[in-house]
């Protein structure tokens, strides 16, 4: 039996059902009524005690909803979402926010721990002022923060780090200037429907000429039954500024589909710079594709200002359904958009993934690294689009599309538009699909290695490009990740 | 240590090891010799348990137990290296990264714990000084862009790190010119002990010069035609191999 065959065989025999991260927390929930009309867009309003404008704001959306269809274009299949049959707000029972982790319920702090939430929980606790790089986690549990930490560190700093909800009651003014302002609630399906119905998220503002002294940090989990999903998250840098947030994602096993359908909003004004990582490895189904998360995200940043810089950075390996391109537009003169992306795919998960590139201003540049990895019976497409405007003159990019197979059932697919309106823009790109050779195999098996490790190892150099992009703390966690996904084993 | 007994191998429907038996003590260094074609690399593969081989007949034991069952990481952690003619290409994979991975494969086998970063770093910054490796090129991806000797530099090095028990180097003078030649011989040379063993595969008796066997083997068309000294090696290389092809024609 070719070595190749075998790859398959263990590859198949993964078992996407061991999810490291599938366990249920037995937290009280408080919910809105099932099903979603214009009261469950009052309810959940009310609920966050938001002003009559944002009420308004969300109702224009909710309406705006009604008239679309789903997008189909993506290269994903699923049963028709019944939007009817969701519960769109979930928050943990618990009305007084806590005001430090000790009034924090224990049994949340107990999942933060199971899924290893490199927080420094102990220094955290113990208020231990260590001299290492902090990271500063605002944790999303369901749907409203619970926990925000080394505020006090970053007010010093004018940094405003904390829930969308309370960035509405604290910092009307910038919510009401930003919000919706990159990322409209016209934009496309799912994003006029978080603009209805979402539930929180994070805020950041840098202030002018601030170095944020931490890595921000939010980790989602989506853990009530059935519900989906809505996190908002705005970020402003404001001139010469800069910050780095972190996104982590995990969700307990759950038989039902689960909707989750996030906006992002990035703003960079005149010099700032936003780096944005997310970890995703959301709950990607069994080995027949039941259950897992549906993950329809939009993600764009705006480079509004002269020489500002937006790069995202992604590792995907969860989710059932992945439908997701985190974009910029680059209308500052000067500016630049990065996009590095590791997308692995394992079981029946579907990846249609890339990002958009938008040319506006003069001098703009922009780089993709897009490395795709389909293992099992999965599919992953890599969409992309590069756009050079009429002004955008000497506007460069730079794309480069790797995928690879293991097996022979598995799926991958590259997908660039180019457009472009400036005849001096320079647009190149690359792409190869490859596999993991047999004798690649049999050379690591040769010294030792078993073959879950050869396919880790191998995967980790092909991904390596991107891996450097991480933030260190993450980085080490996603040689892990990327070997868990591909094992199926507990790391 | 290493006995094959009766050993015949196909691929598809070619037969290419046609009933080889060979045994292999501790501290002994073996040559198999033999014209393109004979079945020198199949052998090697096949004792590292590459799976493009078809073993019809016969057996290998290895410390008394067949091997015919296992995987090819299973004899490796059992203590049975092949230095590779062609060493394979793993682009991103930096060298340090894969024989840091290796060794804690062993470990992992043994029972013990992996190997601390200074145990590691000790451990490889050694190796490599007998071998004329530089850091920076064990910072490369794993034989990417490597030199002919850079590459079989690195299988020796592979096998000074994993101490294996039975070592076979299959042409491993292939591409190399005689300084370079020098330096993995010595490099060789340098792992010969009392309790392993190796099995040298070449095609040129110049190999032979800086690791001297204690036994040659000619293999020509699937079976060893001839067992002798390493005055057999000199033999070869004056007259050719003629006479063995004939023979086994």
């Amino acid at each position: 039996m070719p070595a190749v065959q075998e790859t398959i065989e263990q590859v198949s025999a993964i078992d996407v059902d061991k999810y490291k991260y599938g366990f249920f927390t037995e937290i009280e929930s408080d919910l809105a009524p099932k099903g979603l009309d214009e009261s469950t867009v009052r309810f959940i309003s009310a609920k966050k005690n938001e002003p009559e404008w944002l009420l308004e704001w969300r109702l224009e959306a909710f309406r705006r909803w009604q008239t679309m269809t789903e997008p189909t274009w993506a290269r994903v299949h699923y049963p028709k979402i019944d939007f009817q049959d969701l519960y769109y707000y979930a928050a943990p029972k618990k009305t007084a926010g806590p005001k430090s982790l000790d009034e924090v319920d224990p049994e949340l702090l107990r999942t933060y721990e199971k899924l290893g939430i490199p927080l420094k929980e102990q220094e955290l606790l113990a208020g231990v002022v260590s001299d290492k790089p902090r990271v500063a986690v605002d944790a999303v549990f369901d749907s409203v923060s619970v926990v925000t930490t080394f505020k006090k560190e970053l007010a010093k700093h004018g940094v405003i780090f904390c829930s969308i909800s309370e960035a509405v009651r604290e910092h009307p003014e910038l919510v009401k200037k930003y919000l919706g302002s990159v990322v409209p609630t016209t934009d496309n399906y799912y994003a006029t429907l978080n603009s209805a119905v979402f539930s929180d998220g994070s805020f950041v503002y840098i202030p002018k000429g601030v170095r944020c002294p931490m890595e921000l940090s939010t980790y989602f989990r989506i853990n009530e039954k059935n519900t989906g999903q809505f996190e908002r998250t705005l970020i402003i840098a404001d001139e010469g500024s800069y910050v780095s947030y972190l996104e982590g994602c995990t969700a307990p096993t759950r038989d039902e589909n689960q909707l989750h359908a996030a906006v992002v909003e990035l703003v960079a004004l005149d010099d700032a710079e936003i780096k944005y990582s997310t970890v995703q490895n959301w709950y990607p189904g069994d080995a027949e594709g039941k259950g897992g998360i549906y993950n329809f995200v939009t993600k764009r940043g705006d480079c509004r200002g002269r020489n500002s810089k937006i790069s995202w950075t992604q590792v995907e390996t969860g989710s059932a359904i992945t439908w997701k391109y985190p974009s910029c537009i680059l209308r500052g003169d000067n500016s630049r958009g990065e996009f590095y992306s590791i997308a692995i795919s394992n079981g029946r998960q579907q990846v249609d993934s890339g990002t958009k590139m938008i040319h506006l201003g003069k001098n703009t540049t922009s780089k993709i690294i897009s490395k795709a990895i389909s293992a099992g019976r999965s599919d992953s497409t890599y969409r992309g689009l590069v756009s050079i405007g009429r002004k955008a003159s000497n506007a460069r990019n730079f794309t480069n599309c790797d995928s690879l197979l293991i097996g022979n059932k598995c799926g991958a697919h590259t997908v660039p538009y180019i457009e472009s309106k400036n005849a001096s823009a320079v647009v190149e790109h690359e792409a190869t699909t490859s596999k993991i050779s047999d004798d690649q195999m049999f050379y690591c098996l040769s010294r030792g290695l078993d073959e879950e490790e050869a396919i880790a190892l191998i995967v980790n150099g092909f991904v390596r490009d991107v891996l450097q992009q991480l933030p260190m703390e993450f980085m080490v966690e996603t040689q892990k990740l990327i070997s868990i996904s591909l094992e199926g084993s507990v790391g | 240590m290493l006995e094959i007994r009766n050993l015949h191998a196909r691929i598809g429907d070619r037969e290419i090891l046609r009933g080889i038996d060979l045994v292999v003590k501790p501290g002994e260094v073996h040559a198999i010799m033999g014209p393109n074609g004979s079945g020198k690399s199949t052998l090697s593969y096949i004792l590292a348990g590459k799976d493009d081989y078809e073993v019809t007949e016969g057996d290998i034991l290895f410390n008394g137990e067949s091997i015919l069952e296992m995987e090819p990481n299973e004899r490796a952690t059992a203590g049975l290296f092949l230095a590779f003619q062609y060493p394979i290409e793993i682009p991103g994979v930096a060298s340090m990264t894969f024989l840091r991975a290796a060794l804690n494969a062993k470990r992992k086998a043994n029972g013990e714990a992996e190997i601390t970063t200074p145990e590691f770093m000790r451990v490889v910054k050694e190796a490599s000084a007998k071998l004329n490796i530089s850091p920076d090129m064990l910072k490369r991806p794993v034989n990417v862009g490597f030199s002919g000797g850079e590459k079989k530099r690195n299988e020796v090095l592979q096998m000074a790190l994993l101490e294996p028990k039975v070592a076979i180097l299959d042409e491993t003078d292939s591409g190399l010119d005689i300084d370079a030649l020098k330096v993995v011989a010595e490099g060789v040379n340098a792992l010969r002990s009392p309790d392993r063993a190796f099995v040298v595969i070449t095609h040129y008796q110049r190999l032979l010069d800086h690791i001297v066997p204690d036994i040659v083997h000619v293999l020509s068309a699937g079976r060893i035609v001839q067992t002798g000294g390493k005055e057999l090696a000199f033999d070869l290389e004056k007259n050719g191999y003629a006479a063995y092809v004939s023979d086994a024609a």
